[in-house]
């Protein structure tokens, strides 16, 4: 692959990283990353990836753009309202880079379409806004031995952390299961500071960056907890359960699982991503 | 600065602006062999202070640089340092 001078151009303040060139350059533009959730968390991502010039970017939402995601879902505006997030978002990267081929997929993801979906892709980010997608998205990757970035967010704080099936943690050896329904909050109690989403997007978006350039420390079996109030950035190392249901030597969870959705109006714990 | 290099590859970046002067060398000298040597021509002013420099930086060896009237000539080795 050649660069041509429009992508000499554009991409000149990255090829010009000593760890870049255009040999990673060229990493990047024939990379495939998939993006689950258009919202807080895949905005920035998406938007970023794109700019760096990753070449296939597939985007997964089933929502449409509301008034009340504008204020941290800076991909959208105001006139692409009740657009399909998916179609809208793949309008806007399009004219950011057009050098990228955006694949939309107006679906919610199921135990029935979600391997259909992340066999063309190398890397997963995360960035869905309930449990049930959550954790389908992990055993998924685990199950095909994807990397996997996660992400979530909630009010003013946000974590992220890089899932590499067989070298570092998944989210079960965190967390085996969801929570109870009665102990996540409400949607209605769920806010979130804007500027939060994007922090945590692009911790996720940089994490992508690296791997697909192999540069840096992917920060696998590092959970990183931010807190916008006292701008405190911690990790925590987190290790691999043996006795993990998915991931471990002798899984407990072989298949997939659609877990119910927990909040009557939406299932998120972490407001609408 | 012998002026006995053997060049092997030439690229005329006057009138190309930084950063842009330093990108099309660097990505001509990725894609040099080890060894093999690169002239560039340069603008006086910001081109001749910083893509000597860059390349300096990302590894890459300054052999010769020669004034020629309101120009410059650089000559730049790729070595076996890099990536």
């Amino acid at each position: 692959m050649s660069l041509n001078n429009e992508q000499i151009e554009r991409y000149s303040r990255q090829i010009l990283l000593p760890q870049v060139g255009g040999n990673g350059q060229e990493k990047l533009l024939t990379a495939r990353v998939l993006v689950i959730g258009a919202g807080g968390l895949g905005s920035p991502v998406a938007s970023y990836l794109a700019g760096a010039g990753v070449g296939t970017l597939g985007i997964v939402d089933s929502d449409e753009v509301e008034l009340s995601n504008l204020h941290r879902q800076m991909i959208y505006s105001s006139d692409d309202i009740g657009k399909k997030k998916a179609v809208a978002a793949q309008n806007r990267l399009q004219r950011v880079n057009p050098d990228v081929k955006v694949v939309p997929y107006v679906l919610r993801l199921s135990s029935e379409n979600i391997m259909e979906v992340i066999k063309e892709y190398d890397i997963v980010v995360d960035g869905s806004d309930n449990f049930p997608t959550r954790y389908l998205v992990n055993d998924a990757c685990v199950l095909t031995k994807k990397t996997l970035i996660f992400g979530a967010f909630f009010r003013y704080e946000g974590q992220a952390m890089v899932i590499k099936p067989g070298e570092g943690p998944c989210l079960r050896c965190m967390f085996p299961s969801p929570p109870p329904p009665g102990l996540i909050p409400s949607c209605q109690e769920a806010g979130v500071l804007g500027a939060l989403a994007g922090v945590i997007g692009l911790i996720q978006a940089t994490e992508t960056l690296k791997l697909i350039l192999g540069i840096g420390v992917p920060q696998v079996g590092k959970l990183i907890l931010f807190d916008a109030l006292e701008m405190d950035l911690i990790k925590v190392n987190v290790g691999r359960d043996e006795n993990c249901p998915v991931c471990s030597e002798k899984p407990t969870i072989k298949g997939l699982v659609d877990y119910e959705e927990f909040c009557g109006l939406k299932s998120s714990i972490l407001p609408t991503s | 600065m012998s002026g006995e290099s053997k060049i092997d590859q030439s690229m005329d970046l006057r009138g190309v602006s930084c950063p842009l002067n330093y990108v099309k060398a660097k990505l001509k000298l990725e894609e040099m062999e080890v060894g093999q040597v690169l002239e560039i021509l340069l603008d006086d002013g910001e081109p001749i202070v910083n893509v000597p420099r860059s390349a300096k930086e990302d590894g890459y060896k300054i052999m010769e640089i020669m004034q020629i009237e309101d120009y410059f000539k650089v000559l730049v080795k790729k070595g076996n340092i890099i990536e």
